[in-house]
């Protein structure tokens, strides 16, 4: 590659974006107010904001893959030349050519229907006419072990359901940087991955960056990811950027006041000693009794013929009441399982779930339904767990009416009290929930999983939908509501932080088994069992020099794990 | 292997059913009260005549025996009767027309060209037709092209076959004279005379089925476009028609694949209104024919046939889903 001696490489000014709505009759919105950023070589640009910013749609429109009802204003320059103005071939040529993109959730981003190798051989000959198929080939190879893929030719041969995340998203970056582009636009790149697999692709990207000379487009919401990649950062709100530094200013000194409450509202890990040995443990005073209990318990699930997956292997976990337990993993360790076999609502091969003193395996019908009136679940997406078709009254009040045999006023008046608890507006009663934001909705879940005062409260990654500002906020109401209401609570995500701000207790799941259980402040401290100093590890912290600390931790501990294997 | 083993599977399934299906078709037709022995016995019919018919034809039996009966006769064949009056029906036998002298395998044999002849040719140009049509109204979502389209297609789907095929001869036929009004020649005769039979009754059930086609594929591909997988292939510099003929289609075509298969099934197994309005003698006019006379034989083989052809083409919808889309190869995961 011949580097050219200009730095800048795409450069956009004063961009406003605006979408028209039903068929252009209704005047057009702006979303993205006079924006204007600068990418250079061999940097990353953090474009940070959280969800309705403004900063995907900003990111895309520098290619223009807007829908057609957006309309973009303003500049867009890749070097000397005007894309905003380009025609279509031209336009053609620079995507994918002379800038590379990335999306979030790899499995989509994907087609179904083709084989990865197929899809970035698609990327090559779409920029090389010439190029023949078993050169396209061997390229696609090389590309692939490029991005550090293990087993390139079989990762060509497969179908995107057929590999992991993490895969999918280091073939999506070998597509995308094919054609050995000047710019990479990668929009929430990690966003759907666990935190070790984040972990090791952000790596990749600094790495191809500097390799491949390219300047990056990062965009996220996550400071953690902020702090591990960018080198310069701009803050968006509302469609506008509110501030632009270089990443140590914004994190040590953050001039705009949005910028302050946003890295206020990040859960912060406590300090890690990866290196040092464990101390030994200081036994807290245990609780007394068992508020809910799963005992030596295995769960399979069976698919079709003889296929079936061990989801949980021998888990035992106590809840006392009143205690706030957490259960943390990554996607598939099985932690949401454990949850289900508190609630009664998958079968366990052996061992056994206790709730409320009540065996759930050993439970006839009616005694489960009494069981499961001192049971509340909140789940991870209120839009869904939520009926679209109910009002919040009646979301909040159907436990009310399958437990309790209260009048239609008593009903009434116990709804708005939830309301109250949860610190919504009475009135919000009525309205159904798309009427309502996301952190408005999680609330109406925490309000219908309280309403017959439980003894457990199951809330499985009650807030990775919502906000780092909402998470906050629903986290701060959460531990009111558990002081106030005193229900033991098992408390599930993957989010190390959170977990260690709202649980007393933790346990760590991998591959369906508990690997450490143990008080949350030392547990996240000092680990004992190496997947969750790994874990630890790769969680990124919202500040630059600490996160650079922690980044060669865990690639110390990456390849001592290597030399081990 | 796998693969082996799904078609093994598969083909198990089918028997079964197709067994079911014999069953429950015969339970209808020959334990509800008629008497095929009463109408094929002449007159004047007298007791012993009728006796005599009814153990010739096989009736003399009861009701599950003559099941059981018939459904060897599918497999092995049988004999009617006996000496020399017997009539030998071979493999495979559904049941003989006494009215008409003829094995009813015999006389579906004698159908099928015609009829295949009008389902495969409408159906091939009612995909064709449909599909384009759906594709181009869902990139004009909201234009004059979409609303005239959608309106036809509306059309389409409301209007019956009897009347659009009638409306069609009398357009094309009477007042224009393009096309012969009904009637059907043989390919092995002429070829031409037969495109040219054929082109009514494959344009009067293109036009009816393509709408259903128009409107599903237009549904498909809006959503489709708005998948991930179209930005993707769009900021990697493909071309539009590339992004559309590849990445969308293909994912359009899945669901499309489904129903075209059931439809085509249920065509073969007879026209029954166009091979009417078209004077064509399919296995539809030979079923209406048969329920016109109550040849019972022939309703049950017809009927049967109709369902295997039905099964048979749910199972090259299974294989061919298999093809199309690769998440249904390897089962669950």
């Amino acid at each position: 590659m011949s580097a050219p001696a200009e730095p800048t490489v795409l450069q956009v000014t004063d961009l406003s974006i605006s979408f028209t709505t039903q068929g252009g009759r209704a005047a057009p919105r702006e979303v993205v107010h006079h924006v204007g950023f600068t990418l250079e070589r061999g940097r990353v640009l953090a474009l940070v904001g959280e969800s309705g910013s403004g900063k995907s749609v900003t990111a895309m429109a520098t290619l223009r893959l807007l829908p057609n009802t957006a309309q973009i204003e303003g500049s867009v320059r890749l070097g000397s030349e005007e894309l905003l103005s380009a025609p279509a071939e031209r336009l053609r040529r620079v995507r994918g050519g002379l800038i590379g993109t990335v999306f979030q959730e790899p499995m989509g981003a994907l087609n179904p229907v083709f084989t990865i190798g197929d899809q970035i051989a698609e990327s090559l000959l779409a920029h090389h006419r010439g190029l023949d198929r078993p050169a396209a080939r061997r390229r696609v190879h090389e590309l692939l072990d490029l991005v550090a893929v293990t087993d390139p030719a079989r990762v060509a041969r497969s179908f995107p359901h057929e590999l992991s995340g993490g895969q999918l998203q280091r073939a999506m970056i070998a597509m995308a940087i094919s054609n050995n582009p000047q710019a990479l636009i990668a929009d929430e790149p990690t966003t759907a991955l666990d935190v070790t697999v984040q972990a090791e692709i952000l790596a990749l990207l600094r790495d191809l960056k500097d390799r491949l000379g390219m300047a990056v487009l990062l965009i996220t919401h996550d400071m953690g990811v902020v702090a591990d990649i960018a080198d310069d950062v701009a803050v968006m709100r509302d469609g506008q950027i509110v501030e632009r530094a270089d990443v140590l200013s914004v994190f040590k000194a953050p001039q705009h006041d949005y910028t302050k409450a946003l890295l206020a509202a990040v859960p912060r890990l406590p300090s890690l000693r990866i290196a040092e040995p464990a101390p030994a443990h200081v036994r807290h005073p245990a609780r007394q009794g068992v508020a809910a209990a799963v005992e030596d318990a295995t769960i399979i699930y069976r698919g079709r013929g003889r296929h079936q997956v061990r989801a949980a292997e021998s888990v035992t976990l106590h809840i006392a009441p009143g205690e706030v337990v957490g259960l943390v993993g990554e996607s598939g360790s099985g932690k949401s399982t454990v949850g289900r076999a508190l609630a009664g609502l998958v079968q366990l091969a052996s061992g056994r779930a206790v709730l409320a003193g009540v065996d759930l395996s050993e439970a006839s019908r009616r005694t489960l339904r009494e069981v499961r009136a001192k049971l509340g679940i909140v789940f991870q997406d209120p839009a869904s767990s939520l009926n679209p078709r109910h009002t919040i009254e009646r979301s909040i009040g159907e436990p009310l009416d399958l437990h309790q045999q209260l009048s239609a006023a008593q009903r009434h008046a116990r709804v708005l009290e939830l309301l109250d608890a949860v610190q919504l507006d009475r009135a919000l009663a009525g309205r159904l929930p798309h009427e309502l934001s996301g952190g408005q909705r999680q609330r109406v879940a925490i309000a219908r999983a309280i309403s017959t005062n439980p003894d457990l409260l199951i809330a499985d990654e009650p807030t990775s939908a919502l906000d780092v500002s909402v998470q906050a906020r629903i986290l701060a109401l959460f531990g009111r509501l558990q002081a106030d209401f005193g229900f033991a609570c098992l408390f599930i995500s993957h989010d190390l932080a959170v977990v260690g701000e709202v649980t007393s207790r933790v346990a760590v799941m991998y591959r369906g088994s508990v690997v450490e259980e143990g008080p949350t402040d030392q547990t996240l401290t000092a680990p004992t069992h190496p997947y969750t100093r790994r874990l630890l590890a790769a969680a990124p912290v919202p500040d630059p020099v600490e996160q650079r600390r922690r980044r060669e931790a865990w690639l110390a501990l990456q390849q001592a794990d290597a030399a081990a294997a | 292997m796998r693969v082996a083993r799904f078609l093994g599977g598969r083909l198990i399934g089918m028997i079964i059913v197709l067994l079911i299906i014999t069953f429950i078709t015969y339970a209808i037709f020959y334990v509800l009260p008629s008497n095929p022995a009463q109408l094929s016995c002449g007159r004047p019919c007298t007791p012993d005549r009728l006796a005599q018919a009814k153990t010739f034809m096989g009736y003399d039996h009861p009701w599950w025996q003559q099941f059981l009966q018939y459904t060897r006769g599918i497999f092995f064949g049988r004999t009617f009767g006996a000496g020399p009056a017997a009539i030998d029906c071979s493999a495979p036998c559904f049941g003989y027309s006494f009215r008409l002298s003829t094995p009813v395998t015999q006389l579906i044999l004698d159908r099928i060209p015609v009829t295949f002849s009008i389902a495969i040719g409408a159906a091939i140009l009612w995909l064709v037709l449909g599909v384009s049509t759906g594709v181009i109204s869902a990139l004009r979502r909201g234009t004059a092209i979409d609303r005239l389209l959608m309106s036809i297609s509306m059309a389409g789907v409301s209007a019956p076959a009897y009347l659009v095929g009638l409306l069609g001869i009398l357009l094309f036929g009477f007042t224009l004279n393009m096309v012969p009004i009904g009637g059907y020649v043989p390919l092995t005769e002429s070829p031409v005379d037969w495109l040219w039979h054929l082109i009514l009754p494959w344009c009067v059930l293109a036009f009816i089925n393509a709408a259903i086609y128009t409107r599903l594929t237009r549904g498909q591909m809006l959503e489709v476009m708005t998948e991930d997988y179209i930005r993707t292939a769009r900021a990697k510099g493909l071309s539009e028609t590339r992004t559309i003929g590849r990445h969308a289609l293909r994912n359009v075509l899945i669901p499309v694949a489904t129903v075209f298969g059931l439809d085509l099934g249920g065509l073969l197994g007879g026209a029954v209104i166009t091979e009417k309005v078209f004077s064509m003698q399919g296995l539809g006019a030979l079923l209406l024919d048969a329920v016109g006379n109550l040849d019972l034989p022939v309703i049950v083989g017809v009927t049967l046939f109709s369902a295997f052809v039905i099964i048979l083409a749910n199972f090259v919808v299974d294989v061919s889903y298999g093809v199309l889309d690769p998440r249904a190869r390897t089962g669950t995961r």
